[in-house]
């Protein structure tokens, strides 16, 4: 995956021209690095000392201890309510993303005709992200005039209140994120296009019929596409802000009081600053404790060519 | 005489089983399921574009209909004055490119770094740099808009460019792994010429990456375009703000959304990315897909 190995690793000896060399490193380098200070072990370390405060921005910060994250955890129930919200959108979104694409990157993978065709229209909407993207859905999703309900009448379904429902909101935006679903495909599809023939042409010799090549050949081969979509949709969806706050402002009744709005909330409504300091700690450690389940787990199930793990 | 060889016609039942038989069979049930599903990813377009066109009235009909009973151009010209569109369009455009140069630009720098030049904190420092692609931007969020009101520059687009001139972990790793596809005895025949490593990178690595480059300049197009939260947050005054911002206010006068023309105003914010999409999607899609192959 990441190989290091391309080019030789630093000598032992290091005479001047590996010392011309190694400054040059850091000055080629020297934009990331200051900016690595300045725009994220910066705002860290200040974000950490901030969630110890109490800070309205207008008066200065007073040191609170832990009361920040004493209160987040044991009395306030807005908290709880944004990650339940969050969470369920999650679990909604994420494997339905995964397995979807990948479907459709196996389908695609059939030597269908104009697949590079299919593959633009599949990945257009992964390219316009954002406001226009959810006022449009919020239109699709108007009870009364929109076109998902107009196709459930057509159904004979009577569809539910969607966005103004607070059984239907979070479930509404699952089915919006189903729309981006081209993004992780071309990955996938890529990643298909890249395994060696000889691969199945070999499986065949040994006798595996379609079922036993996709599960012994496609599947590992594509395991760490599978892994890296999988830590990427994890991490995408536990940020989700955008069409939360133009589409429903959390509403109706804080059903869709995703966690990034509500700490949005907090920050730039409340100006409880520290408060939105320690909230983001929080989404940060069960972003990386999922991630970490993800890592972990992963040599069970990701295959890395050349063998053993990394 | 040779009589010809005898081949027994297939049995139906054999036709069926047969490999090219199952073969196109396969491919014609894929063809459809995939038409079908292009088909439901494109509805909402045309559903956006049916809809900018109709009159205020035709927006609520139901039955709906698909084509308009008159198309109405001027539902177009109506949504973008009755936000000042063009303004917003200028402010979205002067800070995407400034992003977009900056951002590419120091992002190549330090790609060549990590890709070429040997340090004994290389290693270390690139498993930083791919840490900070899972970093969320909640993080730094509160404690960055507090330096930059500390600075003054609040309500100015500094906080919306300045940090993106000092590169991106998401482009530097791509445009990384892209440099280390090009033969190092390209470096080393520069160097035997006497080219020093600004000379390798702006006359060797640059000219042979210029794919990998569109593919981040437009990963920075999109995503400075189309992003919400910083302009929402850093910027107060109403001619300074970008589409995205902007474009909320149809939705925010809750005495009935004009449909027609938000749905308008949304499709002319979407159009350049669409465009550049079309345009560069060759390149892009190869480029995006790097990041999740060699990823």
């Amino acid at each position: 995956m990441l190989d290091a190995s391309r080019t030789p690793a630093p000598k032992a000896r290091r005479g001047p021209m590996a010392r011309r060399e190694e400054l040059a490193f850091y000055l080629f380098a020297s934009p990331w690095l200051i900016g690595f200070v300045l725009w994220t072990a910066g705002p860290m370390i200040g974000s950490l000392l901030l969630s110890l405060t109490s800070y309205d921005i207008i008066t200065p910060p007073q040191f609170s201890g832990l009361d920040n994250y004493a209160r987040m955890l044991a009395s306030d129930p807005l908290v709880w309510q944004s990650l339940k919200v969050t969470a369920f959108y999650a679990a909604g979104a994420v494997p339905l993303q995964l397995v979807g694409s990948l479907l459709l990157a196996l389908l695609m993978n059939q030597r269908i005709p104009a697949v590079a065709g299919f593959r633009t229209i599949y990945y257009m909407p992964s390219v316009i992200a954002g406001v226009p993207v959810a006022l449009l859905w919020m239109w699709i999703f108007n009870p009364e005039f929109g076109i998902v309900n107009e196709a459930l009448a057509a159904l004979g379904v009577d569809g539910p209140q969607w966005l103004f429902s607070e059984t239907w909101v979070v479930p509404a935006f699952v089915v919006m994120s189903v729309w981006t679903i081209g993004s992780p495909m071309v990955i996938y599809l890529a990643g298909l296009q890249g395994i060696p023939t000889h691969l199945y042409e070999a499986a065949e010799i040994d006798g595996a019929g379609p079922w036993a090549k996709f599960a012994h050949v496609t599947m590992p081969m594509i395991s760490p596409i599978i892994f890296f979509n999988t830590v990427m949709q994890i991490i995408v969806s536990f940020q989700i802000f955008t069409p939360a706050y133009v589409m429903t402002r959390g509403g109706p009744n804080n059903a869709s009081l995703f966690v990034g709005l509500y700490l949005y909330q907090n920050a730039f409504r409340y100006f409880q600053m520290g408060y939105a300091a320690a909230l983001a700690w929080l989404v940060f450690v069960i972003i990386m404790a999922l991630t970490l389940i993800v890592i972990r787990t992963s040599p069970l199930w990701v295959y890395y060519e050349g063998g053993g793990g990394r | 005489m040779i009589a010809p060889q005898t081949r027994a016609a297939p049995s139906p039942a054999r036709l069926l089983t047969s490999k090219s038989f199952r073969g196109r069979a396969q491919i014609t049930i894929a063809t459809v399921v995939v038409v079908l599903g292009a088909i439901v990813i494109l509805v909402p377009f045309v559903w956006m574009l049916s809809t900018s066109l109709k009159a205020d009235g035709e927006v609520f009909l139901i039955p709906m209909r698909w084509i308009p009973r008159q198309l109405r151009f001027e539902n177009y010209a109506l949504a973008t004055t009755a936000i000042p569109f063009w303004g917003y369009a200028v402010n979205t455009v002067y800070i995407t490119l400034l992003v977009l140069i900056g951002s590419v630009g120091s992002s190549a720098l330090v790609a060549y770094a990590f890709a070429r030049l040997r340090a004994r904190a290389r290693d270390l420092l690139f498993v930083i740099l791919l840490s900070r692609l899972m970093l969320p931007g909640e993080v730094t969020l509160v404690s960055t808009y507090l330096t930059f009101r500390y600075l003054g520059w609040i309500d100015t687009y500094n906080p919306l460019i300045v940090p993106h001139w000092f590169g991106s972990a998401f482009f530097i790793f791509l445009l990384r792994q892209f440099f280390m596809t090009l033969p190092i005895e390209l470096d080393d025949a520069a160097k035997i010429d006497g080219c020093g490593y600004f000379g390798i990178f702006a006359r060797i690595i640059l000219p042979l990456s210029k794919p990998a480059l569109a593919t981040v300049a437009i990963f920075s197009f999109f995503e400075t375009w189309n992003a919400f939260q910083g302009p929402l947050i850093y910027l107060n005054t109403m001619e300074k703000y970008t589409l995205s911002v902007g474009l909320t206010f149809f939705h925010d006068q809750y005495t009935g959304t004009p449909w027609n023309q938000m749905m308008a105003a949304s499709l002319l914010t979407m159009l350049p990315c669409l465009v550049v999409f079309f345009f560069g999607q060759r390149t892009f899609i190869q480029g995006a897909v790097l990041t999740g192959i060699k990823g």
